[in-house]
């Protein structure tokens, strides 16, 4: 098992055709992520060739790609400002996970195609600006290095995308259900609350990692969501201690106002709910691994 | 971007938002000339700078001529308000004030859409008011796709306490801030006070603006609100480079790949710096590429900050493993060498992730001068912070 995303996923990849789109494709492909189709408007008909043999469809639209390839996961790779008309059309094919791993995505757009989806109520999103999502040894949609660790019982939800890779790469002897990177922007299609509570209903995920970072208060409300709905073993860790006040440290998100976002308040709400929290990525690993040898 | 509060009232203007004549000034003579253009009778001269307080601080005086003006000009250019040094006053024609309300429209995270927030005390800070009488301030969420209607401006007014023609003469007003809001793709519009001047006139008296930077592709105007003066010279040099950097107060250089660890790395440098007294420079993230030229530029960058004594290079080899991550900085060495800007500074590295090992061969083999690889975070940033302190004091 795993969550939102597994070996039975049929992926394609909105922006294939461009530079990125096609790096990562043949990346998803090397891992066995089941790709059946990319789309590009106006590229309909054509086909790309992959190394490894693999030629894959493109199609006009998600609808037609949806329609010929059975398909239920798109990965956005389409410039920012064309992000939410892809977004539009993956939520109007009715898929039901879409990743946008588009980065610089003005925040208009990124709360109106949120609240397009949520009205749909037919699509998740993930992102944007995130690394994707990977369940090891299944599927993986998105840009996370797929061979830096294996299929165990952690749960791994983050902000970050590189202390994903490193807390994954970290604690690779005893491997995960699923990583999901949620990224690091104001507007974000799942939450760090979406993930635990599909890691709690997940019979293979035994303990959770969760990740934050400063700015805005998703930790705080992921405690709330932790003390009042989670059994499993959580343990966190939160990056930015040192982050001054006003400074936007790399994500848009990331940045600490007056006395809200910093890492101090959120790791306090976290401890205050039984979570451990690691003071450093490294500190961290080491409690998850006490926890599953406990277990 | 946080914009000045001439710029919003600017902008307000433009979007049919009804605001009281102002001038920019930079001079006092400027400042005469400006309350001569208004009519030459009361106007306010107020200091524009971006933060709160400036009306305790001395900074908004009132003018009954355009030689007072001139006075209260010269008072105010070149004063301190909380660290941000006043070099613009704006002059603006004065209004007889019946009441003081309050507005506001923001991106709200939590809820992933915005809320509109409105008051029928505005003039205060709204802050305190939203901690000691939150009763007195509506805040009421607003859809990301349908906003501000005429209905939802008729039920935030409401919400606020405002009744009959009075909600009739403010829900206009909302209408047209959300239409700044959303055609100019800002993340805030506040507008305290909001006032009914004694003829019953709405007005937006002060206001204050935050846009969004991801959205300046369909606003090339924007451009002219990009702060230039206030950056500081290391980060204007490095968004010149397109490098992702943010100027600290520290001795040890940070380098990193992924906002994230470098958000990171600076904790773990500060835990190890306050045993030998040092903290983190800077955050540099690489981000994903991180080439040889980048690396240099960084370096370059990093190492070009008298402050900095020692550097710290966390990368986390991913999808550019960090055999690549190693060429990168042995060709960084060697580029900035023949520039004549050979490393002298003592660097740690730590690689770790895909192909490190390989990594570490290159770096073994290059010998490169004054550089330490240590296999983990907190090791390597404890050696940073110590090769600092050790710089310094064979400095002093």
């Amino acid at each position: 098992m795993a969550i939102f995303l597994d070996s039975n996923s049929l992926v394609i990849v909105q922006g294939m055709t461009g530079s990125e789109g096609r790096k990562h494709t043949q990346r998803m492909i090397n891992f066995g992520t089941k790709i059946v189709g990319g789309v590009t408007p106006g590229k309909g008909g054509q086909s790309v060739e992959f190394d490894g043999g693999v030629s894959v469809p493109v199609f006009g639209s998600v609808s037609e790609a949806v329609a010929a390839t059975g398909a239920n996961v798109t990965v956005i790779f389409v410039p920012a400002k064309f992000t939410k008309g892809a977004v539009h059309e993956a939520v109007d094919a009715k898929i039901p996970l879409g990743v946008v791993i588009t980065e610089g995505i003005a925040v208009h757009d990124s709360a109106e195609f949120f609240q397009y989806a949520q009205n749909s109520g037919a699509t998740r999103l993930i992102g944007p600006n995130c690394p994707g999502i990977i369940s090891p040894g299944q599927s993986n949609a998105g840009i996370i290095p797929a061979n830096i660790t294996k299929q165990g019982p952690i749960g791994l939800v983050s902000k970050s995308g590189t202390l994903t890779y490193q807390m994954m790469y970290e604690l690779r002897d005893i491997g995960f259900t699923t990583g999901v990177g949620i990224g690091g922007d104001p507007v974000i299609g799942t939450t760090h609350i979406d993930c635990l509570a599909a890691f709690e209903a997940d019979p293979e995920t035994k303990a959770i990692v969760m990740i934050g970072e400063i700015g805005g208060d998703a930790e705080e409300r992921a405690a709330d969501f932790i003390k009042a709905n989670v059994t499993k073993p959580v343990v966190g860790y939160v990056a930015g201690f040192t982050a001054p006040e006003g400074k936007t440290m790399g994500h848009a998100g990331a940045i600490v106002s007056g006395s809200s976002g910093t890492a101090q308040a959120k790791k306090e709400a976290l401890e205050a709910v039984g979570v451990k929290v690691g003071k450093t990525p490294s500190e961290t690993a080491v409690l998850m691994r006490e926890i599953i040898s406990s277990l | 971007m946080d914009l000045f509060e001439f710029q919003a009232r600017d902008m307000f203007a433009a979007h049919g938002v009804p605001v009281l004549n102002a001038v920019v000034a930079t001079t006092p003579d400027e400042a005469r000339a400006a309350a001569e253009q208004l009519g030459g009778g009361t106007v306010v001269v107020k200091a524009q700078v971006k933060t709160g307080g400036r009306g305790k601080a001395g900074g908004v005086k009132l003018a009954h001529s355009p030689e007072e003006a001139a006075a209260r000009a010269g008072e105010i250019l070149g004063m301190d308000i909380k660290g941000h040094t006043v070099h613009r006053v704006m002059i603006a024609q004065g209004a007889k004030i019946a009441e003081e309300y309050y507005f506001s429209v923001l991106l709200d995270r939590a809820n992933r859409t915005y809320l509109a927030m409105c008051s029928r005390e505005g003039g205060m800070d709204i802050e305190t008011l939203a901690v000691e009488r939150p009763e007195a301030l509506a805040k009421v969420p607003v859809d990301a796709i349908t906003g501000i209607d005429e209905a939802k401006a008729a039920e935030i007014v409401a919400k606020a306490g405002f009744e009959g023609d009075l909600a009739a003469s403010i829900a206009p007003v909302v209408q047209k801030l959300w239409g700044v809001f959303v055609a100019e793709d800002a993340t805030l519009v506040e507008v305290n006070p909001l006032v009914k001047t004694e003829d019953g006139a709405i007005i937006a008296l002060d206001g204050k603006v935050s846009l969004d930077a991801n959205a300046d592709f369909r606003h090339p105007d924007h451009e002219q609100y990009h702060d230039h003066d206030a950056a500081d010279p290391f980060e204007a040099r490095a968004k010149a480079k397109g490098l992702n950097y943010v100027k600290l107060d520290g001795e040890v250089g940070v380098i990193g790949n992924g906002a994230g660890l470098v958000m990171s790395t600076l904790d773990v440098v500060a835990y190890a710096g306050e045993e030998y007294g040092v903290k983190p420079a800077n955050f540099l993230d690489l981000g994903g590429g991180s080439s040889a030229q980048v690396m240099a530029d960084g370096l370059e960058l990093i190492l070009s900050d008298p402050q900095v004594k020692s550097v710290f290079v966390n990368v986390f080899g991913g999808i550019t493993s960090c055999d690549t991550v190693a060429n990168g900085i042995v060709q960084a060495f060697e580029l900035l060498a023949s520039h004549g800007q050979a490393v002298t500074h003592p660097l740690v590295l730590r690689l770790d992730g895909n192909n490190a090992e390989l990594a570490h061969q290159i770096l073994a083999e290059a010998n490169l001068p004054n550089v330490e690889l240590l296999d983990t975070m907190d090791g390597a940033a404890h050696r940073a912070a110590e090769l600092a302190s050790i710089e310094i004091s064979k400095g002093a």
